[in-house]
């Protein structure tokens, strides 16, 4: 990691894009790293596309909250490809959902690499729709490695450990979807 | 699905619309289940029933009313948050001709704009002000509003409302109801009863049509999205709850015009 | 009132490391600064600094008043302070504006409140996001001459560090005393170290009831007469003179600033607050290039380092002034520089963000 690594998250309201950037960036700063997240939002309480805007660098202090281009662009709606697609140039990985309907034509040109993963589908038949946005962060930190799996493990436990001591089944199931996530895009990159 | 959601869907569907709708702004842009869409339903059913739309001046607060700045196919102004009832105060004034209606919520009437919500009672404004009454700030995040019931939890009052420290929540039509001349228009309508909240909004409109006085309709709203409340919940919230602090009906009607 | 025990210890203790919001920074800052009484209106984007105040103000016996409007929520905070408490309010945009009434009467009769602004889009409702447009109402708002003292933070240490700072300020000096923030800062989280500012050699400045005191009116003590309304343009004007004599004579030991790289500067990047970020940035990328830029930043918007500024502006060529406005802050250096001749460039972006690549195209293309 040379300079920061800046990554858009965007989804729908309910996918959680805003607490994987919460979870990312608190195990970034648990790590002595710099880490900035700031969420969008505006005046409807409801609706829209939600995104965030992350960063995380080795030492320095981050510059503005937001930024043009990302390295990494994560889109998980049709709206949230459109939406999202203009943090990408030649430097940006763009991801988005495989089940997502009808964007090849609105999928970004210029990007470095567009990558399609299965984590919609991969949540629901093989773990459980709620532990979808932990296969994004997944994703997400295999195709940074802004921080480390067992700190990532840790940040899951700090915001979620209460839940966890009542059902241990729940803990399994999220780090399973974090190794999950992250094989998606290991996979990809190597084919 | 509860009765809460069925209102809601059904007002999205093309052949319930009031004609006095605008259709290129809709799907409304309030959460599902909302209470804003209802009453809004309510008034353009009463502006159809009597035949005024092309005369409608609407007027909407800061507020989750905001949303509404494109509602109407009638000539729509949003004001600041509180203003909205001195800002349609002053067309009428200036366009005896026009009908116009000040709309906003519990914090836009009865907080930051009591005063101009007074003050137009007083004076006997011929407008008509609508106020949607959901126990919070919904637009801010979900605050304690002056209708705020007491115990109720909020963003400002987590602990729940202590009516110690902050008084009993507003009672806004009796309020108003108290200051106005005798041929003011004042009641209370609730998104349970649409036929009523629908007559209730008629009467204090036809009340300026006659240039009678001021006429003024609190409804009581759903915020499910704050209230972090499922569909019956909110349901249940609105139609128990909220009307054994806030009465239903009407406090104040003006005499029937002589001859 | 509440299910809460009170809680003995200090709120912030020792030092620590935290991961936060600015609103919360903001919170926690002004009970570590032992702030005793918030008044406040909900707007966005400061809304979350009443929600960490009122979790956490009852445990440590704090006051809070949820006011109907921003006029009474300053008003309401102007008696507190009368009546010797440490009191603060926080607004944005169109609260900002009626924040004015108030903020007035604080300047006429030297009241030491603390106001937190997090800008939003302006005018008029706009957007509840993010500007620097809020700069001319907050250093010279009201009907006066804008005898008031604006902090302009640009990191969560900072705005941390300056809150703590802004009660000893108000109270040392008793002009009204703000902190500029805005809505990125109010939102996004960054790492900051929290303190209490006794572990620093931090002394806050002692609070005293200016109305109210001990004491019997008319026999133990003199009674207290305040007013803000005079009879003749000449009383007037003899108090006005001294107060602004006053405020120039103190502006000295107030006004703080931020240099970057300014010694062999040959274009000189202008910015505060949050967007000084993206200049410092552009700064080290620039420098990597070879590009002879510094940076200068105004920590004070009012009183405006102007000495600082006309030494920094020796061996530059020329000036860019960056900003979420539409030249507030140029308006402000003018003044500050009138008479140099400088030529001056500029990036106005009223109620937007500025990112650091744009500010190294815009120098690149000066250079
Ligand atoms: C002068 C001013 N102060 C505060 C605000 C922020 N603000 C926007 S809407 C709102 C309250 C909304 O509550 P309410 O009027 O009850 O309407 P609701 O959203 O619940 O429908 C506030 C405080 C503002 N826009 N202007
Ligand atoms: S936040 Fe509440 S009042 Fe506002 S649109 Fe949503 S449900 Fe309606």
């Amino acid at each position: 990691m040379a300079n920061e690594v800046k990554i858009a998250l965007a989804g729908e309201g309910g996918q959680g894009v805003q607490s994987v950037a919460e979870i990312i960036t608190e195990a970034a700063n648990e790590e002595g790293k710099e880490a900035l997240y700031i969420p969008n939002f505006g005046v409807e309480q409801r609706g829209g596309v939600s995104i965030a805007f992350v960063q995380i660098a080795e030492k320095q202090k981050i510059g503005s909250p937001k930024f043009e281009k990302a390295d990494i662009v994560i889109a998980l709606s049709d709206r949230a490809v459109l939406r999202s697609r203009q943090y990408v140039d030649e430097r940006t990985v763009f991801v988005y959902d495989k089940s997502i309907q009808g964007v090849e034509d609105d999928l970004p040109k210029n990007a470095k690499q567009v990558l399609a993963i299965p984590a919609i589908e991969v949540a629901k038949n093989e773990l459980h729709p709620r532990v979808f946005n932990i296969v994004i962060m997944g994703a997400v930190l295999h195709a940074t490695r802004v921080v480390s799996e067992e700190q990532a493990k840790q940040a899951l436990e700090n915001k979620l450990g209460y839940k966890f001591e009542q059902n241990p089944e729940l803990r399994e199931m999220n780090h399973k979807a974090l190794a999950r996530g992250m094989e998606l895009v290991a996979g990809l990159a190597q084919g | 699905m509860s009765e809460c959601m069925e209102v809601t869907a059904t007002t999205l569907l093309e052949p319930k619309m009031p004609r006095s709708w605008r259709r290129a702004s809709k799907p409304h842009k309030f959460c599902p289940g909302c209470g804003h869409g209802d009453v809004l339903k309510a008034l353009g059913t009463a502006i159809d029933d009597l035949g005024i739309q092309d005369r409608v001046v609407f007027g909407c607060d800061i507020g989750c009313s905001l949303l509404a700045w494109d509602f109407f196919e009638c000539d729509t102004v949003q004001a600041h948050h509180g203003r909205t009832t001195p800002v349609i105060t002053g067309i009428k004034r200036a366009r005896p001709d026009r009908i116009c209606i000040a709309y906003m919520g519990d914090g836009g009437g009865y907080a930051i704009g009591a005063q101009h919500l007074v003050n137009a009672a007083t004076r006997n404004e011929r407008i008509t002000v609508i106020l949607a009454n959901n126990t919070n700030y919904a637009m801010t995040g979900g605050q304690m509003a002056p209708t705020t019931l007491p115990g109720q939890k909020t963003e400002t009052c987590p602990y729940g409302r202590d009516i110690e420290a902050m008084g009993n929540p507003t009672l806004g039509p009796e309020m108003v109801a108290a200051i106005t001349k005798e041929n003011a228009y004042v009641a209370r309508g609730t998104m349970a009863n649409m036929r009523q909240l629908t007559t209730m909004l008629k009467k204090a409109l036809q009340n300026q049509i006659d240039g009678r006085g001021f006429s003024f309709v609190e409804a009581l709203a759903s915020c499910p999205t704050n209230w972090r409340m499922n569909a019956k919940s909110t349901w249940d919230f609105v139609e128990k709850e909220m009307p054994n602090y806030f009465k239903v009906g009407e406090l104040k009607v003006p005499a029937p015009k002589e001859g | 009132m509440t299910d809460q025990t009170i809680n003995q210890q200090k709120p912030v203790q020792g030092e620590k490391r935290m991961f936060m919001t600015g609103n919360e920074v903001i919170a926690y800052a002004a009970l570590a600064a032992g702030a005793e009484m918030m008044c406040g209106y909900p707007i966005t984007p400061q809304n979350e600094i009443m929600h960490y105040w009122t979790r956490l103000a009852p445990k440590y016996e704090r006051r809070f008043l949820q006011t109907e409007d921003e006029l009474s929520a300053g008003f309401s905070t102007l008696g507190g302070v009368l009546a010797g408490r440490r009191a603060f309010t926080a607004t944005a945009g169109p609260g900002n504006v009626l924040m004015q009434e108030p903020l007035s009467m604080a300047e006429m009769m030297r009241i030491p409140i603390v106001l937190i602004v997090q800008q939003r889009g302006g005018p008029s409702t706009a957007t509840v996001i993010y500007s620097q447009q809020e700069v001319t109402l907050t250093c010279y708002g009201g009907n006066g001459e804008g005898a008031r003292i604006v902090y302009s933070p640009s990191n969560h240490q900072e705005l941390y560090d300056y809150t703590l700072k802004a009660f000893n300020t108000a109270w040392t000096y008793r002009f009204p005393t703000f902190i500029l923030g805005d809505g990125y800062q109010a939102k996004m989280r960054e790492s900051l170290t929290i303190y209490d500012p006794a572990v620093r050699g931090v002394q806050m400045v002692p609070t005293e009831p200016i109305i109210g005191g001990p004491g019997a009116p008319g026999t133990e003590r003199e009674a207290v007469h305040l007013r803000n309304t005079f009879n003749t343009e000449e009383e007037l004007y003899e108090i006005i003179t001294a107060m602004m004599g006053e405020y120039d004579r103190i502006a000295p030991s107030i006004v703080e600033h931020e240099a970057i790289q300014t010694d062999d500067a040959e274009i000189l990047i202008l910015s505060h607050g949050v967007v000084s970020r993206a200049t410092a940035a552009a700064v080290r990328e620039l420098r990597e290039a070879g590009i002879k830029v510094g940076s200068f930043r105004p920590i004070t918007l009012r009183p405006f380092p102007v000495e600082a500024l006309r030494n920094a502006l020796k061996p530059v060529k020329k000036m860019l002034i960056v900003e979420s406005a539409q030249g507030q802050l140029a308006k402000l250096c003018k003044e500050a520089i009138y008479g140099e001749t400088t030529p001056i460039e500029y990036i106005f972006k009223p109620g937007v963000g500025v990112t650091a690549e744009e500010v190294v195209a815009k120098v690149k293309a000066m250079a």
